[in-house]
């Protein structure tokens, strides 16, 4: 399991490899340096300002000499500062550089991530999104991500860095002295494993405040959304007691987390102040026996002070990375999604032809049974209108013929080409389909509109409006279409919004347009006056019309009676009045509707 | 979830008025300030005592060679070791309490307000808005306070004594490092200031892309239809490249500030080497003192870096401090007066025993009202309503129908005029008495997380067991909850989740009937009821509302034929008033309603389709 994510993990980085080795060789270079300033300072006590004879590279005792060797240096003390200052300047420019493409490559990774996150959920299966849990999703989307791209550019970085840095810090002790180092060493390892092991258990507390912090939301939101239920039955009070018994909890929690925290901190700093201290007294007897001399004490105070804080790190580190396989996990979930495919060489045939259902049946995945052998044709250019109660599978029907979801038994041929060989992005381009309940998109209304068609001209914008009876309502607002509407704007009833979705499918040309009930919330009226435009623009469009208005079915050229999944029912109002079934039973109804009320 | 309110990202000035009432919150908790203080100046001297000692020993044993009291420094260097680990168990457990307490007090504080906090208030708050000032900011608020401190104490005393230090074993080389902390100040303010923005514009940059994912979800579907998945992933691109971009620039600028205090720093040390180094050659300092200067240049700098850094945590948290504290500094628009609670008591402590009977006379009387700023709603608005009465409103929505149930509940007050129940003015007792005899159901259930049982309960805590089945069974809800797994134990999950709307609908009648109220209000309370569970309740409701005085809003008309009076609401007025019948036969506005609706309404109860009728745009 975590060898396969360490895997996803892995693949997460291509592209940006090159980024995150060349920022490990800056961490290494900048380590390096941090070498080097505890050597000058450590010569020059000894050698500088001492007596010991100075010792150096060749390169650099060469023309050292030539200046005038360590008797010039102490003239002009100057230079050390110059040096000092120098390194500094050089390694502050390698750790930006560090940052910069720790950043660069990191950001980039993050971004390729979550661009592919985003266009598989566009392109997984509808039936996906049908039972999807959004929090959820977004959660892996942004958190996830976020702790992923972290753990890679920081954290690898980091251990790779603080390991290599102990083994060259180790290395250059053990030169200088065999028997201190051990004695500084010793400690090292328990500190790793105390925080280590530490972090491990009071991750179980994480968790806790976790939990008590989301009661302690759910208490708040429910009371805030349920105010009207609190102020009208006056529980005020017992809202109260009940916030204050989630707050203390929440509270107690995180306290009891932070005084862990206390002692994780404290006993950090004896782990690591005590080989200090055991460095410091044994250095100070062997500078005193004369094993060591002061600049080597110096400088072997300044390595082990360098490695301590990282190194504490590393047992953080360790318990954190679980956290990061576990998100790896959860994106790759998403990741590993079939997308959907319109199967082997997709067709692209005109779709003005007729269409034929043969012994149609279509089940869910689970094996629920949605439509029962379906079989009719509707001729190219015929309005056809279904009827049916709730569960009865009309929408399901017409999922079908946009190829949200593939019939499963069967076949439905579109002139002579079979559906499920159409391309999908085809199909669903020249088969307009309006969504009982639709969901606009956070731009404005114009924008929404031209959704498909993003630089089309306003005139036809504002056309299909009209056509959509919805253009009166759009210039009434203040900022006429450019009105911005969802979640960032104002929020239109949902007959507005069945008119708008209706005005961007016209907008495109459509061989097949499809009206899942979308016209249950407008009026009756204005139902008659958008079908009565739309006749007009649309002369030879083969149209699906799912109402239970009596006026829109008496209309349509061919009606479908669906019940439970089967045709019970098919053909023109005249007929079907003189079968006894659902039709006649709806039509009587609302015509006994309409006696009776004249009669009140 | 993921509207961006600018607001949230203003750059604010610090006003210190707005953190003094914040500060308010930490004196409870003065104890442990005191301690935390006592424990950072503890910590600034003993940060200051460790290089010291280096140096004692190296001038004591090494320079001159000899082991005499080493072991006794090794005593004092353990002692020294002890008293800092000491200290931050001390500090942070004691930071870490005022952390916790001091946000827990200040989301009690919000919560106790937001209790009293009238309708006029929510109608303008959304609660994405209220959870955010009572999670994050709240937490802000107190990280700021307990860190801010603790560096803030440390900060000060180690400088003071850390500069004593320097100034007593060299004032020259002193002066030297000393002249670089306020460069170091500005130019860590500077970049503070840079920082801040930068990840200002990435936090605006990440919430555009969590709004973009949500979208992106939630209209999957609508994308699939009309094939838009290549430009919604086009634009997603767009905004991923963008928080790429500030992201990057954030961490470039973030990157750049270490490096160039490291430079300062090392200027620092390259004093000490020049100048220091030149007083141990010609005399004047030894090189223990050498070793304390070259220790302490290390890390010198770092309470300069934490105040620039505290002022701009204190300039990024000053809009959430104005914000939390303008929240509880809020005064509810109806209050009860002195007098009525001296009587009758709060809404937290009430006076139960000097509570009159309720009847349930109901009397509007020469009302007006109008929202905050907003137009005029009703305007000497006049309505007589004995006990026992069911009143049906009727009208289009924002005819004022809603603002007649939402006075009558007190959930507002008249701008003008009196609403008397049993004949006084309602303002003559306390809210708690009219709430606690109001039986109320929605239109949109809310329920609370917790059990069904729980749930019924809410309308009167000490109902039985027996009390809460019966409710149940009254509005035809016990067979549906028997049929659960764990029948009235069943969790109904987060705001009833767990249920349909139409059994929400059906629990949160249970709960308005187990409450036993005289007065009953249902605002389109069975809107979201299948038709045939609609027919159990209306038998119901008839049943329920006898002996109480009720007002129906009612979307389906057919529900409320058998009202004693029907009163036609458009414009803030009362334009029909009367029974069903007569209604009809005066064949005006309620006829025409009524016409229209009908046949939707046969037609649905066939097919049981949802969403038909002259639905929302009735007009």
């Amino acid at each position: 399991m975590n060898r396969y994510r360490f895997k996803v993990l892995w693949g997460f980085s291509k592209g940006h490899r090159m980024q995150f080795l060349l920022a490990f060789l800056f961490a290494l270079a900048a380590t390096g340096i941090g070498f080097i300033n505890p050597q000058i300072t450590g010569k020059t006590i000894d050698s500088v300002l001492g007596s010991e004879p100075l010792t150096l590279p060749d390169w650099i005792m060469a023309p050292l000499n030539q200046l005038g060797g360590v008797e010039w240096l102490r003239a002009n003390l100057w230079i050390l500062g110059i040096i000092v200052v120098g390194l500094a300047l050089i390694s502050g420019l390698i750790n930006f550089y560090k940052s910069k493409v720790i950043a660069v490559g990191s950001e980039g990774m993050a971004r390729d991530i979550k661009e592919s996150l985003y266009a598989h959920l566009q392109q997984v299966e509808f039936d996906y999104h049908v039972g999807a849990e959004t929090g959820d999703l977004i959660q892996r989307c942004t958190t996830d991500v976020e702790t992923t791209r972290r753990f890679l550019s920081v954290q690898v970085i980091e251990f790779a860095r603080i390991v290599i840095m102990a083994v060259l810090s180790f290395v250059i002790m053990f030169q200088m002295h065999v028997g201190l180092s051990l004695l500084a060493m010793v400690l090292i390892p328990w500190l790793i494993l105390f925080s280590y092991l530490y972090f491990r258990k009071i991750q179980k507390k994480f968790t806790e405040v976790e939990v008590a912090d989301g009661t302690l939301s759910t208490v708040m939101q429910e009371n805030f959304t349920g105010v009207r239920v609190v102020r009208a039955f006056g529980r005020e009070a017992y809202e109260r007691k009940k916030f204050d018994g989630k707050n203390d909890d929440l509270r107690d929690k995180v306290y009891s987390l932070n005084k862990d925290f206390a002692v994780f901190w404290s006993v950090g700093d004896i782990f690591s102040a005590l080989p200090t201290m055991v460095v410091t007294i044994a250095g100070l007897y062997l500078t005193v026996k004369g094993e060591l001399t002061l600049g080597q004490l110096t400088i072997f105070f300044s390595y082990l002070g360098q490695m301590m804080w990282p190194i504490r790190q590393l047992g953080r580190m360790l318990a954190d990375m679980g956290k990061t396989l576990i998100a790896v996990g959860r994106i790759d979930e998403i990741l590993t999604l079939k997308p959907e495919d319109s199967g082997e060489n997709p067709q692209t045939p005109p779709l003005n032809r007729d269409i034929c259902f043969d012994h149609v049946s279509f089940a869910y995945k689970d094996g629920k049974p949605v439509l029962r052998d379906l079989s009719f044709t509707v001729k190219s250019g015929e309005t056809v209108a279904i009827l049916g109660p709730t569960g009865s599978g009309k929408s399901t029907l017409m999922q079908l013929m946009q190829r949200l979801y593939d019939y499963t038994e069967g076949s439905i041929r579109i002139g002579e080409v079979e559906l499920k060989h159409i391309d999908k992005h085809y199909l669903r381009s020249r088969v307009g389909y309006v969504l009982q309940e639709p969901f606009l998109y956070s731009k404005t209304i114009q924008e929404n509109i031209a959704i498909t068609q993003p630089d089309i001209e306003e005139k036809f914008i504002h056309e299909v409006a009209r056509v959509a009876a919805v253009h009166d309502v759009i210039t009434e607002f203040e900022e006429g279409y450019g009105t911005v509407v969802g979640e960032r704007g104002v929020t239109l009833s949902g007959g507005q919004k069945q008119r708008v979705a209706i005005a961007r499918t016209l907008l495109p040309e459509s061989d097949i347009l499809i009206f899942d009930d979308s016209l249950s919330a407008v009026d009756t009226q204005t139902d008659a006056q958008i079908r009565e435009a739309l006749k007009e623009r649309r002369a030879g469009t083969t149209t699906f019309i799912i109402s239970h208005r009596l006026s829109t079915l008496m209309q349509a050229d061919h009606i479908l009676v669906l019940d439970e999944g089967r045709l019970v029912q098919e053909g023109t109002h005249e007929s079907l009045l003189q079968e006894d079934g659902l039709y006649r039973r709806v039509w009587e109804i609302q015509n006994a509707a309409q006696k009776e009320v004249s009669e009140a | 979830m993921s509207a961006i309110r600018e607001e949230e990202f203003q750059s604010k000035k610090v006003e210190w008025s707005t953190w003094k009432k914040v500060l308010h919150y930490a004196m409870p908790y003065k104890r442990d300030l005191v301690t935390i203080m006592l424990c950072m100046t503890m910590s600034g001297i003993t940060d200051v005592l460790m290089p010291m000692s280096t140096a004692f020993a190296i001038d004591n044993f090494v320079m001159p060679g000899r082991l005499e009291g080493l072991p006794w420094f090794a005593l004092v260097y353990l002692g020294l070791i002890a008293i800092a680990a000491a200290n931050v168990y001390n500090f942070s457990k004691h930071a870490g309490k005022v952390e916790c307490y001091v946000s827990h007090d200040i989301r009690k504080a919000c919560f106790d307000r937001l209790q009293e906090l009238s309708f006029n208030y929510y109608d303008k708050t959304a609660v994405g808005y209220l959870m955010a000032r009572m999670t994050s900011d709240a937490q802000k608020l107190a990280d700021t306070i307990a860190w801010s401190l603790v560096d803030l104490a440390w900060g000060f005393v180690f400088m003071i004594i850390a500069v004593l230090g320097m100034l007593l074993m060299n004032w020259q080389l002193a002066l030297c490092i000393i002249a670089l902390l306020p460069i170091i100040a500005v130019v860590a303010l500077v970049f503070q200031k840079y920082i801040l923005n930068h990840q200002r514009e990435v936090r605006k940059a990440n919430s555009r892309i969590t709004g973009a994912f949500n979208e992106g979800i939630m209209g999957a579907r609508t994308t699939k239809t009309l094939v838009r998945e290549e430009l919604n992933a086009k634009e997603f691109n767009d905004l991923a490249a963008q928080m790429e971009r500030s992201s990057v620039k954030s961490a470039v600028i973030s990157g750049m500030f270490w490096p160039v205090i490291g430079c300062f720093a090392a200027v620092g040390t390259a004093f000490v080497l020049w100048v220091g180094g030149n007083h141990v050659l010609f005399g004047g300092m030894t090189v223990g003192q050498l070793s304390f200067f070259l220790q302490l240049s290390g890390y010198f700098f770092e309470p300069v870096l934490n105040f620039a850094r505290i002022f701009s945590d204190l300039q990024s948290s000053q809009a959430a401090a104005e914000r939390v504290m303008a929240l509880i500094d809020t005064k509810p628009q109806i209050t009860d007066s002195p007098e009525v609670i001296e009587r009758y008591g709060t809404c937290f402590e009430p006076k139960k025993e000097n509570w009159p009977e309720i009847c349930g006379d109901v009397e509007f009387e020469d009302v007006s009202f109008q929202y905050d700023g907003g137009e005029k709603v009703l305007s000497h608005f006049n309505l007589k309503v004995r006990h026992g009465m069911q009143i049906a409103l009727v009208g289009e929505t924002g005819s004022g129908k809603s603002t007649i149930v939402n006075l009558i509940c007190r959930f507002y007050e008249p701008t003008s005029g009196r609403i008397l129940i049993d004949g006084v003015d309602y303002r003559e007792r306390s809210q708690l008495w009219l709430h606690s005899n109001l039986g109320y159901v929605l239109q949109s259930p809310q329920l609370f997380s917790g059990t069904i049982r729980e749930n019924i309960r809410y309308g009167r805590l000490e109902a039985t067991d027996e009390e809460v089945e019966a409710a149940a069974r009254l509005v035809g809800a016990h067979e549906f909850i028997e049929k659960l797994d764990k029948g009235y134990d069943t969790q109904v999950g987060e705001g009833g989740g767990r249920l349909s709307t139409g059994e929400k609908q059906l629990i949160s009648f249970a709960r308005a009937i187990v409450s036993d109220p005289a007065l009953f209000v249902l605002d389109e309370a069975t809107s979201s009821i299948d038709t045939e569970a609609e027919q159990r309740i209306q038998r119901a409701i008839d049943r329920v509302l006898e002996g109480r005085t009720s007002f129906i809003i009612a979307h389906r008309l057919s529900t409320i034929r058998n009202s004693d009076r029907i009163l036609v609401i458009r414009g803030g007025e009362m334009v029909e008033s009367g029974t069903h019948d007569e209604l009809m036969e005066l064949k005006g506005y309620y006829y025409h309603l009524y016409t229209n609706q009908f046949q939707d309404e046969q037609t649905q109860q066939i097919l049981g389709a949802k969403g038909a009728g002259s639905g929302e745009e009735a007009e």
